[in-house]
């Protein structure tokens, strides 16, 4: 690109390469920052107090001055900050847990694996559904098969998580018994296979949002002037559709999975407790009904830092696949 | 400025209130019009209908309990069966929706204004205003809605105070993306730009210039989260954090019937049909208001 055209780009507004990175880094520390103190905040906003809460309506004073006191409640609000953000860098850790004194970190890294799989091939499920099925909508536009898919969402938007996963532990595992009706089986099969059913899911819940968007994507490169063109070479209508449109329409999903993602998490951890997989979720659960605060901020922490993390990487990627952005550079 | 609004294709809200009489056919001819609207006010009032008159037509008690006749498939007198309990399970069902939507409505009262006040603050003020609001959405929407849903429920007590207490805290920020982005692409148009040269006060302009044409969007909005939000307290009654036994309320239902799903799998099955349909209720009568309010300007 010539110096005067970078000039005049610079001065319409357009951020140079660095500087974009830079602002978005910036931002996604910032947005770290304000989750940190969101999570440490978290218990405190609500009524009541914690160590009550813990201890139940029977408890001692004594009691819940000594819990009070572990938990670092009877320091000031600032030294319980500082107490807290300290050993959040030092050690990358919100504490122990109240009930087996085993530092939270070590909790979640232990569950995270299941939880993560989970995810992963939920999002590899919704994306290639979503494909195939936005294909098949945005090349039949305004046929039958168009319109019942663009009923979907508006039928399964009401669908509580869980209830999906009811019905289909109803129709696969206990009439058909294809599928194990809960827990997850050993090795890398087994676990594959057990987690079949939780992913069907999770994915369910995603996929007509992405079909949504990426139909209204794909019209949109459809009916562009370089498919028109295309279209008037003689291209074939598969060539024009798998090799230019599918490749148009790939970034806008990868950016919709990205935002979506942290709507993912919070559906898997419901799932979870649904299936009776022992992951982030049902430690969730667990550290609920034991009232143990730190974990929870833990949990809390972890998976907002994980969705900043990744929405950030998500852009990033975005960014340097598109052509566009490359002439900034 | 006519053929500028040509031009554009019309969207809700980006548009001056036109005067009266200039809007086409009026009121309920314009309804008739538009068939998802039609469909999902139906729908929702049928539904609202039941729930309202369930005492007078059903003879049984939601709560009452009758071991000699529990589990019951469904029959004459026992339109959807019985529960665990012997409990009538259509009864359960509508006085349930009493409860589930009740509180959905009352959830979304206070999000819903103080959504839109904080979009129109920082929309139409922009900077450090808007700063700080950008900050706080990016904020909460890094944590799960659910997870954060779940822990404020749990942390604030279980029960419908948890519920608001929660919806109070991360409710308002669909409201507040909505019309913030509708705010500021309204404050770069010439009849805000004349509103302020002639002096009015910011606050006038906010009320009187910006909210009536921020409204119809925020209220098709509302009709989707409103969706959400009764799934949310349906997945909380299921988690157990929610509404409390006995009082009726699909989330519990479904989960109560988990146990019996080999024998008596309508007992999960129907509750969640039973949200499916207010879900559906609900956003076609979004999509219509969006369609009505499209044509009118």
């Amino acid at each position: 690109m010539t110096q005067t055209l970078r000039k005049a780009r610079r001065e319409a507004g357009f951020p140079s390469s660095l500087r974009w990175l830079g602002m978005a880094l910036l931002r996604a520390l910032i947005v770290i920052l304000c989750v940190t103190t969101a999570v440490f905040f978290l218990i405190r906003i609500v009524p009541g107090d914690p160590a009550k809460m813990i201890l139940g309506e029977y408890a001692t004073d004594e009691s819940i001055a000594a819990l009070r006191h572990t938990l670092g409640l009877d320091l000031s609000l600032w030294e319980q900050f500082v107490r807290f953000v300290r050993t959040l860098f030092t050690q990358g850790d919100t504490g122990h847990s109240i009930v087996s004194d085993v530092s939270v970190r070590q909790l979640i890294s232990d569950r995270a694996p299941v939880t993560l799989l989970l995810i992963a091939m939920a999002a590899v499920l919704a994306v290639f559904v979503s494909l195939i099925l936005a294909v098949a909508a945005a090349t039949n536009k305004d046929k039958l098969i168009d319109h019942l898919i663009r009923i979907f969402p508006a039928i399964t938007l009401g669908m509580p998580v869980f209830w999906v996963g009811l019905l289909l532990i109803l129709l696969f595992g206990v009439r058909l018994h294809w599928f194990p009706v809960g827990g997850v089986r050993e090795g890398w099969a087994g676990m594959l296979y057990s987690l079949t059913l939780p992913a069907i899911t999770v994915a369910f819940s995603q996929i007509p949002t992405l079909v949504r968007s990426l139909r209204a994507q794909m019209l949109e490169v459809l009916e562009s002037d370089f498919v028109v063109t295309l279209r008037a070479a003689a291209i074939p209508r598969r060539v024009i559709l798998f090799k230019h449109v599918l490749r148009n329409s790939a970034l806008p999903t990868l950016m919709l999975l990205g935002v979506n993602l942290s709507y993912m998490i919070g559906g898997t951890l419901v799932v979870e407790q649904v299936f009776g997989i022992k992951g982030i979720g049902s430690l969730l659960f667990t550290s609920i009904s034991s009232r143990d605060f730190p974990v929870i901020q833990g949990i809390a922490l972890y998976c907002a830092v994980a969705v900043v993390v990744i929405g950030l990487l998500v852009e990033i990627f975005a960014w340097w696949l598109d052509p566009r952005t490359k002439e900034k550079r | 400025m006519k053929t500028e609004r040509m031009l554009t294709t019309p969207e809700i809200g980006t548009d001056p209130v036109l005067p009266p009489g200039t809007r086409g056919p009026r009121g309920w001819s314009r309804i008739r019009r538009i068939p998802a609207l039609m469909a999902g006010g139906v729908m929702l009032l049928l539904l609202i209908l039941l729930a309202v008159f369930i005492p007078w037509i059903s003879p049984f008690d939601p709560t009452a309990q009758d071991l000699s006749s529990f589990l019951q498939p469904p029959s004459a007198e026992h339109w959807l069966g019985t529960d665990q309990l012997g409990r009538d399970l259509f009864t359960r069902l509508i006085y349930a929706a009493r409860t589930d939507l009740g509180i959905m409505v009352l959830a979304e009262i206070i999000p819903f204004c103080s959504g839109i006040a904080i979009g129109l603050l920082a929309g139409y003020y922009g900077g450090w205003v808007n700063t700080i609001v950008s900050l706080v959405t990016d904020t909460f929407i890094a944590f799960p809605f659910y997870l954060i849903v779940i822990i404020v429920a749990f942390a604030s007590g279980a029960g419908a105070k948890g519920i608001y207490i929660t919806f109070v805290l991360v409710g308002w920020i669909v409201f507040a993306r909505v019309s913030r982005g509708l705010a500021a692409s309204l404050r770069e148009q010439e009849w805000i730009a004349s509103a302020q040269t002639l002096g009015l006060p910011g606050w006038r302009i906010l009320l009187r210039h910006l909210l009536p044409n921020i409204l119809p969007q925020a209220v098709v909005v509302l009709m989707t989260d409103m969706v959400g939000v009764l799934v949310a307290i349906v997945t909380l009654g299921y988690l157990g954090i929610g509404i409390a036994p006995p009082t009726p309320d699909w989330g519990t239902m479904i989960a109560d019937g988990q146990s019996f799903m080999t024998t008596a799998w309508w007992l999960s099955a129907v509750p969640g049909f039973a949200v499916v349909y207010t879900g559906i209720a609900l956003s076609l009568l979004g999509d219509g208001l969006a369609d009505l309010w499209r044509r009118k300007s």
